[in-house]
C-alpha cells in the first residue's frame, strides 16, 4: 500500500497531540503490554503442566510475577480499560464525541487514584511488606 | 519501490468494518464477563476470603488455580462446567481483540503489501496456536 507519511520519528515525537494523543498513546503502549503479559502467562501455565517444561514455566512465571512487571502490567491493564470504555462509548454513540475533552479529564479522575492505591501496595509489597 | 493506491474504504460490511465493530463489543463483553465473576465470586464468600487483588485475578479469568492460593474453604463451586465456559469465552475475545489491536499498531508502521499479507497469516496462525493450549490450560485446571 502506498502509505508514504514524510514524517521522520523525532518530528512525530515532537507531535503536540496534547490529551487526546497521550491518551492514544498509552493506549497502544498498555495494548501490547497486555498481548504481552497474557501471552507469557497462557505460555507458562501450559509449561507448568508438562513434565518437560516445567522448569521454563516457573522462569516465565518469575518474569510476571516480579512487583517491577506489576506495576507496569497494572498501569497497562487499568489504562487500557478505563479509556477503552470511553473509546466504547464515544465510539457507539457519536453525539457525545463532542464532550472529549470532558470525559479524558474524567477518565484521569478514575484511573490516578486507583492507580495510586494499588502502587502502594504493589511497592509496599515489593520492598517486604 | 512501486507503490499502490490505496484502495478506497468500501461502504456497508467488510472485514475491517466488522473488526473495529468487533473491538468495541468484545470490549464490552469482557467487562461484563468480569463484573459477572466478580458478582459470582462475592456470592461464593469472596468478601471474607480473598484479598482485592485475588479478587481480580479471578475477575480477569475465572479459573480455580487463581483462587487456590486465597482462604476460600471449599473450592468445588469454583470449578466446572460454566467457569470452564467463561473462561474460554474470556480467552476468546481477549485473544482475538488484543491480537486483532496487535496486527492494527504493526500495520501503522509498514507499507509493503506481502509484509502486512505475511503477518496477517503469522498472527491468525498465532492466535489459533496461543487458544487452543490457553484452552486446554483451562479445561485441565
Amino acid at each position: 500500500m502506498g502509505l508514504k507519511r514524510n514524517v521522520g520519528l523525532m518530528e512525530g515525537l515532537r507531535y503536540q497531540g496534547k490529551g487526546p494523543m497521550l491518551t492514544y498513546i498509552l493506549h497502544r503502549i498498555g495494548g501490547l503490554g497486555i498481548v504481552l503479559f497474557v501471552a507469557l502467562h497462557i505460555l507458562a501455565s501450559f509449561l507448568s503442566n508438562q513434565a518437560w517444561g516445567t522448569s521454563a514455566g516457573i522462569f516465565i512465571n518469575a518474569i510476571y510475577e516480579h512487583w517491577l512487571f506489576q506495576i507496569f502490567i497494572f498501569f497497562c491493564a487499568l489504562f487500557h480499560a478505563i479509556n477503552g470504555l470511553r473509546i466504547v462509548i464515544l465510539d457507539l454513540w457519536p453525539v457525545l464525541i463532542e464532550y472529549q475533552r470532558e470525559a479524558i479529564w474524567l477518565e484521569w479522575f478514575v484511573f490516578l487514584p486507583i492507580y495510586g492505591i494499588a502502587l502502594i501496595v504493589i511497592i509496599r509489597g515489593g520492598l517486604g511488606g | 519501490m512501486k507503490t499502490n493506491p490505496r484502495t478506497a474504504p468500501q461502504r456497508g460490511f467488510h472485514f475491517d468494518y466488522l473488526m473495529w465493530l468487533f473491538t468495541r463489543l468484545s470490549a464490552l463483553a469482557m467487562y461484563l464477563l468480569a463484573i459477572a465473576a466478580i458478582l459470582a465470586a462475592l456470592l461464593m464468600s469472596a468478601r471474607q476470603n480473598m484479598t482485592v487483588a485475588d479478587l481480580m485475578r479471578w475477575a480477569f479469568m475465572p479459573n480455580p488455580n487463581h483462587v487456590a492460593n486465597t482462604n476460600i474453604p471449599d473450592i468445588e463451586a469454583w470449578k466446572g462446567i460454566f467457569w470452564q465456559v467463561m473462561g474460554i469465552l474470556m480467552l476468546f475475545f481477549a485473544g482475538a481483540h488484543g491480537l486483532h489491536g496487535l496486527l492494527n499498531v504493526l500495520e501503522d508502521y509498514i507499507s509493503r503489501t506481502w509484509v502486512r499479507n505475511f503477518l496477517r497469516g503469522l498472527v491468525l496462525l498465532v492466535w489459533v496456536f496461543m487458544s487452543a493450549i490457553g484452552i486446554y490450560v483451562i479445561l485441565t485446571s
